[in-house]
């Protein structure tokens, strides 16, 4: 896999990064040519992680790139936090699973919306979490 | 339209905006009355799981409170991620688009 254009990186401190994640995820996808289904798949995987490194990791940042895999264009997208980490990463990745009250979709349901999904974590370690969609 | 309110979502909402207009609303229902509640997200490019799972608790609160809730509008890429990211929305009755929505909302209330 090449990255094709430069990395963008945000930050992820506040409830409203969230939104400036999707938009600009949007806007790459938009750019590479995504359907509007596959624009919105990545576009939500983005909204849940952003969230979670937010909400879980305390914060972090989120990176954003266009990548290639011989003629195929992809967005690759990576989360990361110094936060707390995860202690059951097979707990973590179960649906319904939320220790802030809330649907515990957002690490499984990212998973299934991506072509890629890769997390690394420990405890006190932080976390880390990369997607890749390709077109 | 004395018995319904009618809600517009016309942007992409942060968190905190999300549970505000959930806030906001539920206290309008009792404050009108009102019998039903109509959303239309037909402006919405996305809808994740924390904009889900307000859209369940209006549906919820407002039944509390004697109204029904119908969303409308969604767009179908929204729907095919919202399915796949594992959310059906249990509770929320929805309709193609608002005058559909409304005529569910009026037979439900007569």
């Amino acid at each position: 896999m090449n990255v094709a254009a430069a990395a963008a990186t945000f930050p992820l401190t506040a409830p409203e990064h969230i939104v400036i994640v999707r938009q600009a995820v949007r806007q790459r996808a938009v750019e590479i040519g995504f359907s509007l289904v596959e624009q919105t798949k990545i576009v939500t995987a983005a909204s849940e992680l952003a969230r979670n490194t937010i909400l879980h990791g305390g914060g972090g940042r989120a990176c954003i790139e266009v990548v290639l895999n011989g003629s195929r264009r992809g967005l690759r997208l990576t989360f990361e936090d110094e936060g707390a980490g995860i202690a059951d990463l097979a707990l973590a990745m179960k649906d319904g699973f939320s220790t802030v009250g809330g649907l515990g979709l957002g690490l499984s349901g990212a998973r299934r919306l991506s072509s890629e999904f890769n997390i690394q974590s420990a405890p006190g370690k932080g976390t880390r979490v990369e997607i890749a969609r390709w077109k | 339209m004395g018995r319904f309110l009618l809600v517009s979502i016309q942007l992409d909402m942060h968190d905190r905006l999300a549970l505000q207009l959930q806030d906001d609303l539920t206290t309008r229902i009792a404050e009108t009355g009102a019998q039903g509640v109509l959303i239309d997200i037909s402006a919405l490019e996305m809808v994740d799981s924390f904009i889900g799972r307000m859209l369940g608790n209006i549906a919820a609160m407002s039944s509390v409170l004697d109204a029904r809730t119908v969303v409308v509008g969604m767009r179908p890429a929204v729907a095919i991620t919202l399915v796949e990211l594992g959310m059906s929305l249990p509770g929320v009755r929805t309709a193609l688009d608002v005058e559909k929505g409304m005529e569910l909302l009026t037979a439900a209330v007569i």
